[in-house]
């Protein structure tokens, strides 16, 4: 499939420059990295409301715990894995627990980071961040979603944690399209299987869809963009119109939107499932998209899966 | 500075004896807890809540208030006690400290009870806090300071490092920060666990106004929070040299009153030392 491509990244930093000037109790926090989160383009507009905390994440996770208590709206944003698995701690007993008004906004999610390899690279943070009380964990699709899931987060009074990735992503959802927490969106009307997917995934989603339409299956794709909350409605729907159902996310198959999903219709109205995903391994260095093969995040991977689940109807 | 009178004081370190026969009734209630530390710290809450800082009891969140942050959240007891005698709520509830469906959990909990600025217990993290909310303060053109009561234990945390960093940094004089330098954490004297001295000298080569203190002299605390007011451009740590479990003969200095409550017999002596009948 032919995809336009564009930025969450740069949608981020333009929502936030948007909020500062709808709102004056925006606060915007980084360790150093704001020239790859995009903090940096509202740091240049409202000086006085950003914070650069150095590469010290901890102490930026218990600032903005700080200034959410005096009646802040604080963003605080680094790569999601040091955003996430060096801060989990400081993020349950400071954010989650007294239930702050903090928006964790990540970037270089997934694997799709890069030459940077492992380290830099975040499977888990989902999982991370899934499993806090109180946390709200959202992977938009696209960069239009990017920008109304920022202003959203704004809107919602409490926790947060939203996850992009580095690279350019295909465009899915257009300026009108909606985006609320908590609500998943139908991307394709299809009736016999329902492929669920967040962040790039999605795209990979349709493209399978496409492809099985060949084989006369019809795929439903949605855009599981609200981890937690889940949107249950849209999984009752989908089992009781297409009886299957394969996930596919830029994270863990452990813990991530796959697991969220599963856990929902084992204890409702059991159906076959399949995970894709990263199959509980960590990455390496290499191109995205390179990588994105290599680690079995393809359409043709949600298609083996899909028929698979057919077979076990 | 403008001298304080005698009376004030006396009043100020009877308080604080009020607060350490509270902790005694609560962690014999509780069967559990952490009066060493509690006891350790009485004097510095007293000063801050019923001298120091600009603070309603009738209203919790008043904007103008000055805010308190115990990073070290085990010392709860001696805290609950301040904000109860304060009149945040009940002196008979100090009683329920750590019993099913109290507001007074093992450790304090924003969310539960009124009074309490942050949910704290896991430690190092409380002066990061206490730096975002000074950080609001100068955002909103508020003269509102930020008090935060540190262990010293916790100085062996990296997060109280970064947090001195950003304190200094953005010039945070807002904040006023203890450090309750009983010199014992669970595991034995924190020079033999894992040394944090010489502390005055790290905390002002990280820019710090700092403060030696007697933890324990009334008029020195007070004096000390005057000196953090006065300084700008600089965040103030008072290093206060203190006695664990201050005030009862046969907890001071012991190391197995950290996180142990006192049974009935050890409750009754420690108050009457403590004075009960005042």
């Amino acid at each position: 499939m032919k995809w336009s491509y564009a930025s969450q990244r740069k949608e981020y930093g333009h929502a936030l420059i948007e909020l500062g000037k709808a709102r004056k109790n925006v606060v915007v926090l980084d360790a150093d990295l704001s020239g790859s989160t995009r903090t940096a383009d509202f740091a240049k507009e409202f000086p006085e409301h950003f914070f650069n905390c150095g590469i010290a994440e901890q102490n930026m996770m218990g600032t903005a715990a700080g200034l959410a208590a005096s009646g802040k709206i604080v963003f605080a944003s680094t790569f999601a894995v040091f955003a996430t698995g060096r801060c989990w701690d400081q993020i349950r007993q400071s954010i989650a627990y007294p239930k702050l008004n903090v928006k964790i906004v990540a970037t270089h999610a997934g694997i799709t980071v890069g030459g940077d390899g492992a380290s830099h690279q975040s499977g888990e943070d989902v999982a991370l961040m899934r499993t806090l009380p109180n946390m709200t964990v959202i992977v938009p699709v696209d960069a239009s979603e990017t920008f109304k899931a920022t202003k959203a987060l704004a809107d919602h009074n409490g926790p947060c944690y939203m996850r992009m990735g580095r690279l350019d992503f295909p465009i899915i959802t257009d300026a009108e399209t909606p985006f609320k927490i908590g609500k998943a969106l139908l991307v394709r009307e299809g009736s016999d299987i329902t492929l669920m997917g967040n962040g790039v995934m999605v795209s990979r989603c349709v493209e399978a869809a496409e492809t099985l339409l060949k084989k006369n299956i019809s795929a439903r794709v949605i855009n599981m963009s609200s981890v937690k909350p889940l949107d249950e409605a849209i999984i009752d729907a989908a089992v009781k119109k297409t009886g299957g159902i394969v996930t596919a996310e830029e994270h863990n198959v452990v813990s991530g939107l796959g697991c969220a999903v599963a856990s929902y219709v084992a204890e409702h109205d059991p159906v076959p499932m399949r995970r894709v995903g990263l199959m509980d391994t960590f990455g390496e260095s290499g191109e995205g998209e390179e990588l994105m093969r290599k680690y079995g995040l393809t359409a043709e991977k949600i298609i083996e899966a899909v028929e698979e689940v057919i077979r076990r109807r | 500075m403008v001298a304080i009178p005698d009376d004030v004081i006396i009043e100020l370190e009877k308080k604080a004896n009020l607060i350490r026969r509270h902790v005694i009734r609560m962690t014999r209630a509780a069967g559990s807890g952490h009066p060493g530390g509690s006891l350790s710290s009485s004097d510095i809450l007293s000063a801050l809540f019923f001298k120091v800082m600009n603070h309603r009891a009738s209203d919790p969140s008043w904007e103008d208030r000055d805010r308190f942050i115990l990073s070290k959240g085990h010392a709860a007891p001696a805290y609950y006690a301040a904000l109860a005698e304060s009149g945040y709520f009940p002196v008979e509830e100090l009683l329920t400290l750590r019993k099913l469906g109290s507001r007074l959990q093992g450790h304090p909990s924003k969310s539960k009870l009124p009074g309490i600025e942050m949910s704290t217990g896991s430690l190092g993290q409380g002066l990061s806090v206490a730096n975002g909310m000074a950080l609001a303060a100068k955002l909103d053109r508020k003269s509102y300071r930020i008090y935060c009561l540190c262990g010293d234990g916790e100085m062996q945390s990296g997060q109280i490092w970064e947090a001195a960093m950003l304190g200094a940094h953005y010039e945070l004089d807002n904040v006023t920060a203890f450090v309750d330098r009983n010199k014992l954490q669970i595991d034995g004297p924190t020079e033999k666990i894992m040394s944090v001295e010489p502390l005055p000298e790290k905390w002002k080569a990280f820019g710090w106004n700092t403060i030696e203190i007697d933890g324990h002299d009334m008029r020195q605390i007070l004096d000390a929070c005057e000196k953090a007011k006065e300084m700008k451009g600089k965040p103030t740590m008072i290093i206060a040299h203190t006695v664990k479990g201050k005030g009862v003969s046969f907890m001071e200095n012991a190391l197995s009153f950290h996180g142990k409550s006192p049974n009935d017999e050890e409750a009754k002596k420690a108050l009457k030392e403590l004075g009960e009948n005042q």
